[in-house]
């Protein structure tokens, strides 16, 4: 978020008529017809090579977030033969609905509980990676291990780990004198069970982008600093945590865009292909209601006014994400 | 997040080489001790777990896993894949996982590179403009906007259909942008100058002179795009059904009934993680650099 893009300079993409025109086989008019098509090669080419991402984002990214905006405000059943326009209405009673605030507030829980630790131990785990350990791609391989694991599967096999009655986590539990806990039924421990399985996948990840930005950062500070007789825990905090905040930052916002919209692991986490998010919809995030209200209930209307609500707070907080990223930034502290 | 400089001189290609040279040998290095092995042993032993565990299941019978459950494979894995195969359509899932995943993966690169080459290497009204709208595109959740997706899909006729899955991620704003970083740095203009003097188009200039220059960076896009596209689920979800599944879909489904049979499940899971795993153990020093680049460069 905070990349600079510099003017590379493209002397090379100056027009310049082809070197055969200076030959005097050719025929004029030839020449001119070819340097007509080099001409136009060099004007259209460029837009035409930008051109098909362009197309791509505009037909399924632009037009459709838009086209969502215009859906919220009808009443629009799937299959229903005529859609009403009703406003803002299902504005409104989103701001009334329960259950929407109850989604928005598990997000935000599953979010916190999954992102504050995972920042934390791979910051730390960067730390060990970052010593001179023998075989280095190999430890790096294996903290990776569980980002290359399909995220459908990993979220059934933990289904099945935190299951209440035949789960190996509650089987431990019970062998080490802890009462057997029910990681579905109570709220927040559900939300514990869903924050460990995005921690679970992604701290190895963030670590080695944590570990890139340190050994960016210039080896003679950590020499002067020795020099000076700073322990290796001085240094830690005086030097590398402090140079590592406009990564850490960059890796909050990923995982904020990224978290806000989890679903795969609520949606799997119930046993039989639910949308509810338990009985309770203890575990129902925003993405998940979206889905429940849309796509099993039909109301298409009143799921992209979630969508909306939703995209509003993400980019919010991006936004507010990046206003901190440059204010740290301007003030020489990042 | 380091600034990409666009100065025409012939620039080493990015590596994890310079890197790695610099944080060697230095004064405040020491070998790390027994604690340090220790505890990535014991994190790493955490990561494997739940792969271990998925086959533990997967090799008994589903009625021994009530009480106090194994902690050894059993014999009866393959009788349990078998089971998989009866229930859920698994070579066809493999397959369309495949054909889409391999798709995406072609277009993406291609379709980045050429879009980062213009960005990076060639002059036209408004590049730097819409360079910064591809940026911002990046933090735009487009998830939120599968309903009309949906719609427009339906309409189509192409629900159901793997089109509805592949035409979407065609190319994304990620792979422009890496692509971009990359060219700017690895493509001397002098030699795009030399190919425009001998008379090159600008397709041909791309062809022989930028592409051979680029392939690190593409290999590690493709890499990233195809575990990417592999992994998605939400939209695949919706626009795909049990006959004609990907590889995740499937799997939803050999998960949803009323009485969930875990030996079964796991079969599927395991079988559908091991053609990954063993792509990772040969794709695994790549993609680490990858991310260690990604991160450095922006």
């Amino acid at each position: 978020m905070t990349t600079e893009l510099t003017v590379a300079s493209g002397r090379g993409a100056e027009p310049r008529p082809p070197r055969r025109a200076d030959n005097d086989d050719i025929p004029p008019a030839r020449l001119s017809w070819r340097h007509r098509l080099t001409n136009f090669d060099v004007k259209v080419s460029p837009y035409l090579y930008i051109a098909p991402f362009f197309i791509v984002f505009g037909v399924v990214g632009l037009f459709p977030l838009l086209y969502t905006a215009y859906i919220s405000l009808f009443d629009w059943e799937l299959g229903a033969d005529e859609q009403p326009f009703v406003g803002l209405e299902n504005y409104t009673y989103l701001l009334g609905d329960s259950q929407f605030w109850n989604a928005m507030v598990n997000t935000i829980s599953i979010f916190v509980l999954s992102s504050v630790p995972q920042v934390i131990v791979a910051v730390l785990l960067a730390a060990l990676l970052n010593t001179a350990l023998r075989g280095r791609t190999a430890w790096r391989m294996g903290v990776l291990l569980p980002y290359v694991a399909s995220l459908v599967a990993l979220t059934i096999i933990f289904a099945n780990l935190f299951g209440p009655q035949y789960g190996m986590i509650n089987s431990i539990l019970e062998a080490v004198g802890i009462d057997r806990i029910d990681w579905q039924a109570e709220r927040w421990w559900s939300h514990i069970a869903i924050a460990t399985m995005v921690n679970w996948r992604w701290t190895g990840y963030n670590a080695l982008i944590v570990l890139a930005a340190m050994q960016a950062i210039p080896r003679d500070i950590y020499e002067a600093a020795w020099v000076d007789g700073a322990s290796k825990a001085r240094q830690f905090f005086s030097i590398t945590l402090p140079l590592l905040r406009p990564t850490m930052i960059f890796v909050v916002v990923t995982s904020t865009i990224g978290g806000l919209q989890i679903f795969t692991e609520p949606k799997l986490f119930a046993p039989a292909g639910s949308n509810t998010g338990g009985a309770q919809n203890q575990y129902q995030t925003v993405v998940l209601y979206m889905y429940q209200s849309g796509f099993q209930d039909q109301d298409l209307g009143y799921a992209s006014a979630i969508a909306w609500v939703l995209f509003i707070v993400i980019i919010a907080i991006a936004g507010i994400n990046f206003l901190i990223t440059r204010r740290l930034a301007s003030t020489g502290e990042g | 997040m380091a600034v990409v400089q666009g100065r025409p001189t012939f620039v080493e290609p990015p590596s994890g080489k310079r890197s790695r040279r610099a944080s060697k040998g230095t004064l405040s290095e020491r070998r790390p001790g027994f604690t340090v092995y220790g505890i990535l042993i014991a994190f790493i032993l955490g990561s494997a777990f739940p792969f271990y565990w998925s086959f533990v299941v997967a090799s008994h019978d589903d009625s021994e896993i009530t009480g106090d459950p194994p902690l050894i494979p059993g014999g009866n894995f393959f009788v349990n894949a078998g089971r998989v195969l009866d229930t859920i359509p698994f070579w066809k899932a493999l397959g369309n996982s495949i054909i889409v995943s391999g798709t995406v993966t072609l277009s993406v690169v291609i379709l980045s590179t050429l879009a980062g080459f213009a960005f990076a290497k060639l002059r036209f009204k408004g590049r730097n403009t819409l360079m910064v709208f591809v940026v911002a595109t990046l933090a735009v959740p487009t998830q939120l906007g599968i309903i009309p997706l949906y719609m427009t899909m339906a309409e189509l006729g192409w629900a159901g259909n793997l089109g509805a899955v592949i035409v979407p991620n065609l190319v994304t704003a990620f792979g422009v942008f890496w692509m971009r970083q990359y060219i700017a740095d690895a493509v001397p203009d002098e030699l795009i100058e030399a190919a425009r003097m001998d008379g090159c188009s600008m397709i041909r200039t791309f062809w022989h002179v930028c592409l051979p220059a680029v392939r690190p960076a593409a290999a590690m896009l493709g890499i990233f795009t195809f575990m990417m596209s592999w992994n998605d689920f939400l939209w695949p979800l919706i626009a795909l059904d049990a006959e004609n599944p990907t590889m995740q879909v499937a799997l939803e489904k050999l998960q949803s009934g009323y009485y969930v049979d875990n030996s079964l499940v796991l079969a599927g899971t395991t079988m559908a993680t091991v053609p990954i795993l063993i792509v990772f153990l040969v794709l695994g020093r790549q993609i680490v650099a990858g991310i260690m680049q990604g991160a450095v460069k922006g």
